[in-house]
């Protein structure tokens, strides 16, 4: 059933459309993330829904109630900020019991609460600190404690994480993915960064441009993208523009060679189409003299050290693809070597291009 | 640990710039302490004067209660007026900062000739009485101080995130003045009082030319009538100031204290 509902939500700001018309609908104790890059309406979205903003069209529904005119402290919606927001003159613990003192609780009635919330976030020990005499991480874990002390309807997070350093981020981010859990409180959470979107979501919508370009499971994210742009965003993704040439067969042409690609089956022929391959879906393999099926000959251009992959990249007439392989394999096929890199025909995902349309969106890691 | 070695040039300024604040004063002190009868040093009777003198204490009196009003009438105003600015309406920050100019640009003669004009016309309780037209003028003549102080003050608070983090709490606007806002701007708001106590108890022009028979007029009185209490008078008067001035600075130290315990157990 549905707890959190946001319907045809529109903002403009001037002429700018930050919002064009979102809608959302969110069952209680999931939690979502709205993901996407910088300005395309994420923030603009939560702010709508704690109450600090209000839409210009669309409504907002709690719980069966419609709270798009109610104002922000009557709301019941806790909200983690992303930049550091306890308040300076207030102990960690005044801090997490401020939502209690205003909602009149006597300090018997609070005490407990608070204490257990501390707890809760791993912060017993530091109930008598100031804010600057906490990390940034210990900070936005009592603003967690904060929100989640008046017991909201909704939970809020803009970026909580942004400012944090790597390693701390992701381990905030699994306490808050358990805290959400063992509370079962609703979540709307915004990021620009996928992997954490992935990793704490129940559901994750990709916004750009003011709208929800895809809404779904992190799985159905990642491996089904519905459109270019979600395809590009969702981890790194190999993107070839193609022309159907044999529905039937399922046979697609991109520069002049022909793929088979097991989703062309059934397309149109002469439609316009996108495949999509994950880099650790390709194959990679020394370049022999007769070329492989279903393959693409190039050269190494660069191979970039990430740990437990090394990605390298292989520049061919007119195509860069990008493949993730094992340190070990990838030291066999150096930078200049030439190799063979394989479409596996069963992995590679097709999105319908408009005939007529835009060719691919650019982002910022391409240009 | 080394200590650092202060150079020489540096001591040779130091003492250059603390004879030419302290050679006054003590030539102040030497006049002060003279017999009024004899012409000799050292007694204490011009001090007793001025401690005996009941224009004094009145005077005195009046010119702290006047910079209590002007401190509170320019708090209550300014305060949720810049508060509202930063918060809702950035862009009107540079008219006020050129507003809050005016005082320091238009001369103080003309300024009060002007206040006496538009004044004029207003009720004898406002028109005749300090705590009126003369409350009034000096809040005007504070605005600069307290704008300055205050804006810095909120510019070094994020009061998007903190009031929108307490309105996310359930807080009422007032809740989140009083309780969130304020505090964290409380040595601002301490510098912007202080600054105006300052400039309350020694504003003369006004005062004379509106006929109000304020501290600074009985000091220029007993100046020009009485050679050696009016060098008491004047320590005293010192005496005053820098007693409003160590009680910020002994406010500023304890916050600053509490700052570097705390934060050397961290």
């Amino acid at each position: 059933m549905t707890f959190l509902q946001l319907e045809n939500l529109h903002r403009d700001f001037g002429t700018v459309k930050a919002l064009n018309g979102i809608n959302i609908s969110l069952g209680e104790g999931e939690f979502l993330s709205l993901l996407g890059p910088s300005g395309c309406g994420k923030t603009t979205a939560l702010r709508l829904v704690a109450g600090f903003d209000r839409p210009n069209q669309g409504r907002i529904v709690v719980d069966g109630k419609d709270v798009t005119s109610v104002a922000p402290n009557k709301r019941d919606m806790g909200m983690v900020f992303q930049a550091y927001s306890l308040f300076p003159n207030m102990t960690a613990r005044q801090n997490v019991e401020f939502g209690l003192k205003i909602r009149g609780k006597s300090k018997g009635d609070r005490a407990k609460p608070v204490d257990d919330l501390l707890e809760l976030v791993g912060l017993s020990h530091a109930v008598d600190r100031y804010p600057h005499q906490l990390s940034g991480g210990m900070q936005q874990r009592v603003a967690l404690a904060r929100a989640l002390a008046i017991e909201p309807r909704v939970l809020l997070l803009d970026e909580p994480l942004s400012a944090l350093d790597a390693k701390v981020r992701v381990q905030l981010r699994e306490e808050i993915r358990r805290i959400q859990l063992e509370l079962g409180i609703t979540t709307l959470y915004v990021t620009h960064d996928q992997e954490e979107a992935l990793a704490v979501s129940d559901h994750v919508a990709v916004m750009y441009g003011g709208v929800i370009e895809q809404m779904g499971t992190p799985t159905e994210m990642y491996t089904a993208p519905a459109t270019p742009f979600v395809a590009e965003f969702i981890g790194t993704m190999n993107r070839l523009e193609a022309t159907v040439v044999d529905g039937g067969s399922g046979e697609v042409e991109h520069g002049g060679m022909r793929l088979h690609v097991d989703a062309a089956k059934g397309r149109r022929n002469g439609e316009r189409v996108l495949v999509l391959i994950r880099p650790e879906s390709l194959e990679l393999e020394a370049a022999t003299n007769g070329g492989a099926p279903n393959s693409f000959n190039g050269e190494v251009l660069t191979q970039t050290f990430l740990g437990p992959v090394t990605r390298v990249k292989v520049t061919g007439t007119g195509t860069n693809l990008i493949a993730d392989m094992s340190t070990a394999r990838a030291s066999a096929l150096p930078v200049g070597a030439r190799v063979s890199a394989k479409i596996p025909s069963e992995g590679a995902k097709l999105i319908s291009l408009p005939d007529d349309g835009p060719g691919l969106p650019v982002l910022a890691d391409d240009q | 640990m080394k200590r650092p070695r202060i150079s020489l040039s540096a001591v040779v300024w130091l003492l250059l710039a603390a004879a030419y604040f302290i050679i006054p004063l003590f030539a102040t002190l030497l006049i002060s302490l003279r017999s009024t009868q004899t012409g000799k040093c050292c007694v204490g009777a011009n001090y007793a004067w001025v401690l005996h003198n009941g224009d004094f204490w009145h005077t005195l009196r009046l010119s702290a209660l006047l910079a209590l009003e002007t401190i509170v009438i320019s708090l209550v105003l300014f305060v949720p007026t810049i508060y509202l600015v930063h918060l809702k309406l950035p862009r009107l920050r540079p008219v006020l900062a050129f507003m809050a100019l005016i005082p320091f640009i238009v001369p103080p003669i003309v300024m009060v000739v002007g206040l006496l004009r538009t004044f004029k016309g207003s009720p004898d309780w406002f028109y005749q009485k300090p705590w009126g037209f003369l409350a009034a003028s000096y809040v005007i003549l504070a605005f600069p101080y307290m704008f300055f102080s205050l804006d810095a003050g909120f510019r070094s608070i994020d009061v998007h995130t903190l009031t929108e983090a307490s309105q996310s709490l359930g807080a009422k606007w007032p809740t989140t003045l009083f309780r969130v806002i304020l505090p964290n701007i409380r040595a601002a708001a301490l510098a912007a009082s202080f600054l105006t106590l300052a400039i309350v108890m020694g504003e003369f022009t006004i005062a004379n030319l509106a006929a109000f028979h304020t501290f600074p007029i009985f000091i220029q009185f007993v100046s020009e009538s009485q050679g050696f209490p009016a060098g008491a008078l004047t320590l005293m008067s010192f005496g005053i100031t820098w007693a409003a001035m160590l009680s910020l600075l002994l406010v500023g130290r304890k916050r600053g204290q509490s700052s570097r315990i705390m934060a050397g157990a961290k």
